[in-house]
């Protein structure tokens, strides 16, 4: 299974590499939603369906928008040679995030092993043992995200009723003034 | 792809979106009304609901949902998905049901419900199901505003 899920990331890093160097737009937005499924294999190997379900509509939708959305538009991709000085920069900064994240990872717990089996009295090891008594949910998840942590799950709604507002601002069908701005029409027929 | 007007897709692709349509709304509302019990919620369930919209959007274009689903009635159904999530959180805060912001009332004051069956968990399905009018909503909103509107010139010069 460990192996698999390397087999999982490196596909996922392989398709990530193709979508930066890719010129045609298509060829960007399917290997960019194959970097999002990748992960959702990967979160189906660690026993995470509740993660897991969520990636996968989004994904669709967000791969749905980007092909109708971005590609009807016409934009011409990017076309020139990346200089030498970009190319050294490129792998000088790769090579730093490389070093330090092998420092940060140093420190996390080792995989398969949650924090709460090494550290007593962790908010986690709270949830896990009085979740089901204090919640009276059988989804944990649920029990975290709706009722000890509901406060993040407000701030979410907001950032999505934010983006929501600022989408129908920029696209709205009525200006409120200077005619000779441009109109959107609804309903395209 | 470019320039294509959204008058649908081909009769086969109609007639499956038309049987696959129901299929996936029950699948949405299953997938938030078990939000507590079983893996999804209301995020998810949301946007398998909308995506159920976004379906019969691409296959018919845009005649393919009813005109009661335009962009103020969809925007006020997300206000009132937001709204309901505040309002059930303020509802806690009443002085006898817990005095605290996002209290689960229902279980640790009124004691309603097993655990395991669908009436329990107290306000979580019920926060489920707000979230879930609000994210279904919101994307198909953003999905009619990035995909359905086109920017036209109204004025009397030569647009693009």
């Amino acid at each position: 299974m460990f192996e698999l899920l390397g087999v999982v990331l490196l596909f996922t890093t392989i398709a990530a590499i193709v979508a930066i160097e890719t010129r045609d737009l298509l060829g960007v937005v399917v290997s960019v939603s194959a970097v999002g499924f990748g992960l959702i294999i990967a979160f189906f190997f660690m026993l995470a369906p509740d993660v897991a379900i969520v990636p996968i509509v989004v994904e669709v939708l967000t791969l749905v928008i980007l092909i109708r959305a971005t590609l009807r538009v016409g934009l011409q991709p990017f076309v020139g040679n990346r200089d030498f000085f970009g190319f050294i920069a490129t792998a000088a900064a790769l090579v730093v995030v490389f070093i330090l994240s092998m420092k940060v990872f140093e420190g996390l717990p080792k995989f398969g092993q949650p924090v709460f089996a090494t550290i007593p009295d962790t908010p986690s090891m709270h949830y896990v043992t009085n979740g089901m008594s204090e919640t009276g949910a059988a989804n944990i998840v649920s029990a975290v995200i709706l009722d000890y942590r509901a406060y993040d799950t407000l701030g979410e709604a907001t950032v999505l009723f934010t983006a929501v507002m600022g989408a129908i601002t920029i696209i709205r069908r009525k200006a409120r003034k200077a005619p000779s701005e441009p109109e959107v029409q609804e309903w395209e027929e | 792809m470019g320039g294509m007007k959204h008058r649908g897709m081909t009769p086969i692709v109609q007639t499956t979106a038309g049987w696959v349509k129901g299929f996936t709304l029950v699948f949405g509302a299953y997938i938030v009304a078990y939000g507590h019990l079983t893996p999804g919620g209301g995020f998810a369930g949301g946007v398998i609901l909308a995506l159920a919209f976004v379906m019969l959007v691409l296959a018919n274009g845009s005649k393919g949902i009813p005109r009661v689903l335009n962009i103020d009635f969809v925007a006020k159904l997300d206000s009132v998905g937001g709204l309901l999530f505040l309002g059930i959180a303020l509802l806690g805060m009443l002085p006898g049901l817990g005095g605290a912001f996002f209290n689960n009332f229902p279980v640790k004051v009124l004691h309603i419900g097993t655990p395991f069956r669908l009436v329990s968990a107290g306000i979580i399905p019920l926060c489920n199901i707000a979230i879930a009018i609000k994210v279904a909503s919101s994307l198909f909103l953003l999905f009619i505003l990035l995909i359905l509107l086109r920017i036209v010139r109204t004025d009397g010069e030569s647009g693009e």
